[in-house]
C-alpha cells in the first residue's frame, strides 16, 4: 500500500515536469472553415469558450417552451460547418466538431441522437415499424 | 389505485403559477414566459387534440404509420421485431358477439394528466404548455418507468445505436420515445404527418380550446370516446365509432 502511495506521489510530482517538457509539441487541431467569409452567430473566441453553454441553454428553450428559429441552433451549426467531404460535422479528425473534441479529449455525445449530416433526409424503411402482425 | 386528485393539483398549480419572489427583482417562477426576441412559444391557451373517425379507418391501410415513420426518421432495421419503435400502430378490433370489425390507429394520447410524467424520476417526461407530452432525451435515463405507467402502450425504447435520424427529430439509443404530434410541424404551423397522410380523412387535428376549430365543432356534434376514460387522464386523442 505504502509503496503504491509513494509511486503515486512520484507520478503526481513528475506530472508538471512531464507536461512542461511536452508543451507546444501536440499539434493544435486543424479547424477547417467550410464556408469562409460567412459570419458565425458570435465571434470565434466566444464560440470556442461558450458554444456548449449556448447550445445547452437553447435546447431546453426549444424543447420545453417550443421556441423555434432562435439565434443558436444545433442544426444551424451543422448546416454551416458540415464537411464538404462527408457532409457531416463528425466522422473524422478533420470534421469540425470532432477536430477540437478529439484534441481536448471531450466526449461528443450530441450526435448519439442528433443527425450530424447537413440536409439529411431519412430514406423510407424496407420493413416499416408500427405494423400490426 | 386511487384516481389522481385533480382538484388538489389545480390548487397547487395555481399557487405555483403566481410569481414567487426570492429577492427583490428575482423571481423563482416568472409570471409569463414571453421570449425577449418576440419568438412565438408554445401557449397554454392552446390544447392540441385529435379526433379519429374509426368508421372511416380501414384495416389494410397503414398510410398514417408510413407517414409517421418517414417524418420522424423511424427507418432503422431492427433485428428483433419486438424492439422496433412504434410511435403509431394500427389495431384491429373485433366485437366478439356481433363480429363487427373495425380498425384504428393507436398512439400517445397526449393526456392532460399523463401518468408517464407522474412516474418519471428525472423530469424527462413532461407536458408542454400546449398539452403535447414529450420526452426530454437530454435527461432521459432510459429507466422505462413511463412505458410501464402508460395505459396505451404508446412508448418505445431505442435499444440500438441510430444513424438515420431526421435533423428535426433527434432520436437515440437508451431513450424512451413516443408520438410527439409532430411537434416540429406544429411549431411551423403545419398539422401532424398522419393527419395529412390519411386517405380517408379520418383524422381531424386542431385546438380543443378554440371553439371555432374543426375539431371542437366536430366534438360538439358527434359522440366521441376517450380510450380508458375511467382513468380520468383527459386524453387529447379522441375516437369516434368505437
Amino acid at each position: 500500500m505504502s509503496r503504491a502511495l509513494t509511486f503515486l506521489a512520484a507520478a503526481v510530482l513528475a506530472l508538471p515536469l512531464f507536461s512542461a517538457a511536452h508543451a507546444g509539441e501536440v499539434a493544435k487541431p486543424a479547424i477547417k472553415i467550410e464556408n469562409p467569409g460567412t459570419q458565425c452567430v458570435a465571434p470565434a473566441d466566444e464560440m470556442r469558450r461558450n458554444h456548449m453553454e449556448m447550445l445547452k441553454h437553447q435546447r431546453d428553450r426549444t424543447l420545453r417552451l417550443g421556441e423555434r428559429g432562435a439565434k443558436v441552433t444545433l442544426n444551424g451549426c451543422i448546416e454551416c460547418h458540415a464537411s464538404k467531404t462527408n457532409g457531416a460535422v463528425t466522422g473524422g479528425k478533420d470534421n469540425f466538431c470532432e477536430a477540437c473534441h478529439a484534441y481536448a479529449a471531450v466526449k461528443l455525445d450530441c450526435f448519439d441522437c442528433h443527425q450530424p449530416k447537413a440536409g439529411y433526409k431519412a430514406a423510407a424503411a424496407t420493413k416499416p415499424s408500427g405494423e400490426h402482425e | 389505485m386511487n384516481a389522481p386528485d385533480n382538484k388538489r393539483r389545480a390548487l397547487l398549480a395555481a399557487a405555483g403559477a403566481g410569481a414567487v419572489a426570492i429577492a427583490p427583482g428575482i423571481h423563482l417562477i416568472q409570471a409569463s414566459l414571453a421570449d425577449e426576441a418576440g419568438t412565438k412559444l408554445a401557449s397554454s391557451k392552446v390544447r392540441w387534440g385529435m379526433l379519429i373517425d374509426t368508421t372511416k379507418c380501414t384495416s389494410d391501410c397503414k398510410e398514417c404509420v408510413s407517414a409517421c415513420n418517414a417524418e420522424n426518421g423511424i427507418v432503422e432495421e431492427v433485428a428483433d421485431p419486438r424492439q422496433r419503435s412504434q410511435w403509431i400502430r394500427k389495431i384491429d378490433l373485433v366485437e366478439k358477439r356481433t363480429g363487427r370489425q373495425h380498425s384504428l390507429p393507436m398512439m400517445c394520447q397526449h393526456c392532460a394528466n399523463p401518468p408517464c410524467v407522474d412516474v418519471c424520476p428525472t423530469g424527462a417526461s413532461f407536458k408542454r404548455a400546449d398539452g403535447i407530452v414529450l420526452v426530454d432525451r437530454h435527461i432521459c435515463i432510459g429507466c422505462r418507468y413511463c412505458m410501464m405507467a402508460c395505459p396505451y402502450k404508446a412508448r418505445s425504447f431505442v435499444h440500438e445505436p441510430l444513424t438515420t435520424q431526421n435533423p428535426e427529430m433527434p432520436r437515440g439509443i437508451g431513450c424512451v420515445e413516443a408520438c410527439t404530434f409532430c411537434v416540429q410541424r406544429i411549431d411551423r404551423g403545419q398539422k401532424p404527418a398522419c393527419q395529412e397522410a390519411c386517405p380517408q380523412g379520418a383524422i381531424v387535428f386542431g385546438d380543443l380550446n378554440d371553439d371555432n376549430s374543426d375539431i371542437a365543432k366536430r366534438l360538439k356534434e358527434v359522440a366521441s370516446t376517450q380510450v380508458r376514460a375511467e382513468l380520468k387522464l383527459d386524453t387529447g386523442v379522441r375516437y369516434q365509432g368505437i
